[in-house]
């Protein structure tokens, strides 16, 4: 990235974080003559220190590893956060190494040449920590600050925001004077209001203070409080407690969004957990205690098939939805068909043969895959967040979920109010003599009833194979919420299913800030009790024939 | 004449055959309580397996006093209280002269009357509350003063941390490890706002307001520590949280007491690289020692992808303790093996000693280390020496006199130092 175009100068530049309050010192310098290929690198001659157990000793290496000049700084600096550099045991040499297969390929660290392909007990990893990641995220991040790619400069500029020591403004303030993209410009402009802010002159604070008006950024906030407390000019303290109660103000409204979206997002897992058992229980009046276990079916149907297809991953999602549906869809149908159609009009017989259904398909997991957890992988499409300002952002796993949710539930309302299948259904659930009467083989409809409950049911561990664990035990954590959703909402009702879901995952989220998690679940718990004993039928009570026999 | 005579000499012969065969199967029962069903079967069934390695081990080395060791293993499904039948079972109708088993406390604590009722032994090998020391239990995991307080030094003086976020499942171990923690920061001088304390229930998964929490509390432009006593599965939508919001190690380092490389195997570990964990034994220590202990498990259990972790090498201390104590004593009386274990040394996995102290807990190091990419720790941090175990926190105003001393003539768990008595078992 050092061309020899750039501007032949030393400079130095200090960054500290408050965590690592040393100072490093770095050069850029392009006038060092591009080394000799031949010619053993600085990175080679520090080979040992670089590898040594004592981190002072790594961090000083690396300081003057980065002190060096050479070219491939950025690249070697790089490798070593990214765990890729190696030493090579026997000469010491320091390659890169990447998987292949069950070996590492080297590769030279001063020519980039590939080398042999070795076993992983030939070379030994340069290990690093905390600390040294925190040194090798400055080191690099300065080094960015001339990147040509203007995304990577304002990275950069994000990066060093609060940072930077006042030694090093002035070459900022140049940076911000020559620097041509408007996005990166921004940066740096905030990057050096922060400093000024505290440790400005008279004339650039009150530049700053105008500056960061609306601003919510974390480092402002930091240094206005700051200021509001210690700053000795009246005035600009008076100033700075009236930018802070304005900029509070809007954290607050923007808290409030936070846990509403928290609050819809646990309301939606609520959902997609209870929807499956709004059918099978809603519907059909059959408590399934083992319908956690097919959520637990679909969650491991994710997991195998990211096992067989490890180069999909970013799609095995999509891939894992009608695999899990068929999954526990036809596990659902060969219960219905075994058992549970010998038990109809017999609930607490139908409770207790479910409930060992369900001890048996965790068992056979257990036995079968494993008593350990198995790990799903997030494709990075669900990893992270969007920011929608810096004191707002979204993570993008909930967002999916929440927009997975609404859309299975619009299908099965479209399945329920617009298909033949889904007619019969609930003539079947309204009245089952008077639909035999009129043609519906009732038996038949139990059967795919069911197993499409189910089938939602498999749907749904997708889902939460992204949120938690996938272990034989996952079914038992959803089973509670599941049947409490369903009740609350009224049984039979896919609408009161929704609602109950979203209004006891918002509930909740309020609750817990100020109670605790614990008690924020024992007291909806608590109100559900009271709720059903004023309404029975919970929110949207089911009417009709069957509903009043 | 003959006939008789061979057929005598045949008989007899086959009468001390059978004699022979008959004592060579006698054997000395050890019991082994681990879930292999239900919540805790995740991390139990490990140690179960564990423990049948030792036992066959010892066995081809000739067992113990001449006689072969034979495992009886019970499944107490993660129930409570079914602990204690076990147990009882064990010892009453298996006669085991000793038992090895329990992970979480509740299930200690079920299975302790039965174990003091019945004189026998148990070993517990999970870093556990403290603020106990039964006659009949070895504690061989950490009690907290090898393991909390230790891991809190090292943030406060390495990381520089200044408020802190002590967030656990809500149960006994986080509840009284919180509370030693606590008034031990507020020793150390740390304001009563710079600690935030947070607890959930088992199983949460649904981490937003808390993490959220945790990042505006961390915002305030000091170094921010997360002190985790956080149980078994939770960890994973935690650990997923913090990394979807964006906190990284470098922001908010979070170190754990519960996260092991057993549990670290059912993690996609790519947002928990740098966090830490403080354990006695890491799978990554690099001893020779560990590498035979590695490679026997990794054999015994027919897979190299199986990792080792703190609570079995409690066990393979915990059993070589018993076996040295057994043969020092030439018994496998509960009464003179109790006796004759205190001061019982045997190697550790980390290159060293640990020793049986008279508080029944033993000497270890403390090591801090942090998640690398691969589901393994780098060791950053261990104490210069061993640190012994105390049964009694000197942190919490109920505990502070108490001592615990197993040697006669005190032969006491929860002396008064102050008062001068012996206030019985167990408070």
């Amino acid at each position: 990235m050092f061309t020899s175009g750039l501007t032949p100068k030393i400079w130095q530049f200090a960054v500290s974080t408050r965590a690592l309050p040393a100072v490093f010192f770095l050069c850029f310098c392009a006038t060092v003559s591009a080394q000799d290929g031949q010619e053993a690198s600085q990175l080679q001659a520090l080979s040992e220190e670089l590898s040594s157990k004592k981190k002072a000793i790594q961090i000083q290496a690396i300081d003057q590893l980065a002190a060096s000049g050479d070219e491939r700084v950025e690249r070697w600096l790089t490798a070593l956060l990214e765990g890729e550099l190696y030493r090579r045991k026997g000469d010491n040499r320091i390659v890169y190494a990447t998987k292949s297969g069950k070996l590492l390929a080297l590769k030279d660290a001063d020519t980039g040449e590939p080398l042999e392909e070795v076993k992983k007990r030939s070379v030994s990893k340069l290990r690093i920590n905390n600390a040294i990641r925190t040194q090798l995220k400055g080191l690099l991040g300065t080094l960015k600050l001339k990147h040509p790619d203007a995304n990577i400069r304002e990275q950069a500029v994000a990066d060093l925001v609060g940072k930077v020591e006042s030694a090093a403004m002035p070459e900022i303030r140049s940076i911000y004077q020559s620097e041509t993209n408007a996005d990166v410009k921004e940066q740096l402009r905030l990057l050096i209001s922060v400093h000024d802010l505290e440790n400005g002159s008279d004339e650039q604070r009150s530049e700053a203070l105008s500056y960061v008006d609306g601003n919510l950024h974390n480092p402002v906030i930091n240094a206005l409080r700051n200021m509001s407390l210690n700053a000795e000019d009246d005035t600009v303290r008076l100033q700075a407690t009236q930018l802070l109660s304005q900029a509070e103000k809007k954290l607050v409204w923007y808290s409030r969004l936070e846990t509403l979206f928290f609050g819809i997002s646990l309301g939606s897992v609520l959902v997609v957990a209870a929807i499956g058992l709004a059918i099978t229980f809603g519907v059909m009046g059959v408590i399934n205690m083992a319908h956690g276990e097919l959520i637990m079916l679909g969650a491991y149907t994710t997991y195998f098939i990211q096992q067989l297809l490890p180069d999909f991953m970013e799609i095995s999602l999509l891939l894992a939805i009608p695999a899990a549906f068929c999954v526990s869809g036809v596990v659902g149908i060969l219960i219905e068909r075994g058992v549970i159609r010998h038990l109809y009009g017999r609930p607490l017989e139908t409770l207790l043969a479910t409930f060992g259904i369900s001890l048996m398909l965790q068992q056979a997991v257990r036995t079968f895959v494993s008593s350990q957890n198995v790990a799903v992988i997030n494709p990075s499409w669900m990893s992270g967040s969007w920011a929608v300002n810096p004191a707002l952002s979204f993570t993008l796993n909930r967002l999916v979920i929440i927009g997975f949710c609404l859309l299975v539930f619009a299908l099965l309302l479209l399945l329920f109010s617009r298909s033949g299948f889904g007619l019969q259904m609930r003539a079947v659930a309204q009245n089952r003599q008077m639909a035999r009467a009129m043609g519906i083989r009732s038996d038949r409809i139990d059967a795919l009833t069911f197993g499409l409950g189910s089938g939602i049911a498999g749907i749904a561990g997708v889902a939460l194979s992204q949120l938690g664990n996938v272990g034989p035990n996952l079914g038992q954590s959803y089973i509670i919420d599941s049947f409490m959703v369903v009740v609350f909402g009224g049984v039979g009702n896919l609408w009161g299913t929704l609602v109950a879901g979203m209004s006891l995952g918002i509930a909740n989220k309020i609750i817990e800030p100020w109670v605790g998690a614990v008690v924020a679940k024992v007291m909806i718990l608590v109100f559900i009790i009271i709720f059903i004993q004023r309404k029975p039928r919970g929110l949207f009570p089911q009417r009709g024939r069957a509903a009043e026999a | 004449m003959h006939k008789y005579v061979s057929g005598a000499a045949l008989s007899v012969a086959l009468s001390l055959g059978l004699g022979t065969s008959g004592f060579a199967q006698e054997t000395i029962k050890v019991g082994v309580l681990h879930s292999l069903s239900g919540t805790m079967a995740i991390s139990e069934t490990t140690l179960k397996d564990t423990m049948l390695m030792l036992i066959d081990e010892q066995n081809k080395k000739g067992g113990v006093l001449g006689k072969q060791l034979e495992a009886v293993v019970v499944d107490p499904a993660s129930d409570w209280p079914l602990f204690a039948e076990k147990a009882r079972e064990l010892i009453e109708i298996e006669g085991v002269a000793a038992t090895f088993g329990a992970w979480t406390s509740v299930s200690r604590k079920s299975v302790l009357p039965v174990i003091e009722e019945l004189n026998s032994l148990l070993f517990y090998p999970v870093q556990y509350e403290g603020e106990e020391s039964s006659k009949n239990v070895f504690y061989t995991g950490a009690a907290p003063n090898q393991q909390a307080i230790p891991a809190v030094d090292y943030l406060m003086d390495e990381i520089g941390a200044e408020r802190w976020v002590l967030a656990g499942t809500d149960y006994v171990y986080p509840r009284t490890t919180n509370k030693i923690l606590e008034s031990y920061l507020k020793d150390k001088g740390v304001a009563e706002e710079d600690i935030m304390i947070n607890y959930t229930p088992f199983g949460h998964s649904d981490w937003q307001s808390i993490v959220s929490d945790i990042k505006k509390f961390g915002s305030a432009g000091r170094k921010t520590a997360v002190v985790s006593t956080v149980n078994g599965d939770a960890n994973v939508p935690f650990y997923k949280e913090l990394a979807n919001q964006g906190v990284s190690a470098e922001d908010i380092p979070v170190i754990a007491f519960s996260v092991g490389e057993e549990e670290l195997s059912g993690f996609d570990t790519e947002p928990l690289v740098g966090h830490l964990a403080a354990w006695n034994y890491f799978m990554s220590v690099e001893d020779e020692t560990n590498d035979e202990f590695i490679d026997a498990w990794q054999s015994f259990i027919g897979s190299d992808e199986r990792v080792t972790n703190d609570p079995m090498e409690a066990h393979y201390i915990g059993f070589n303790m018993w076996v040295k104590a057994v043969e020092k004593a030439g018994t496998t009386d509960a009464d003179a093996v109790e006796q004759a274990i205190i001061g019982v040394s045997v190697p550790n996995l980390s290159g060293g000693y640990s020793t049986m102290m008279p508080n029944h807990h033993i000497t270890k190091p403390v090591l801090i280390g942090e998640i690398q990419d691969d589901g393994q720790f780098d060791i950053v941090w261990e104490t210069s020496g061993l640190v012994a175990g105390d049964a009694w926190s000197d942190f919490l105003p109920d505990s502070k006199s108490l001592i615990s001393d197993w040697r006669a003539p005190l032969a006491c768990g929860n002396y008064d130092v102050s008062k001068g008595t012996c206030s019985g078992q167990n408070l």
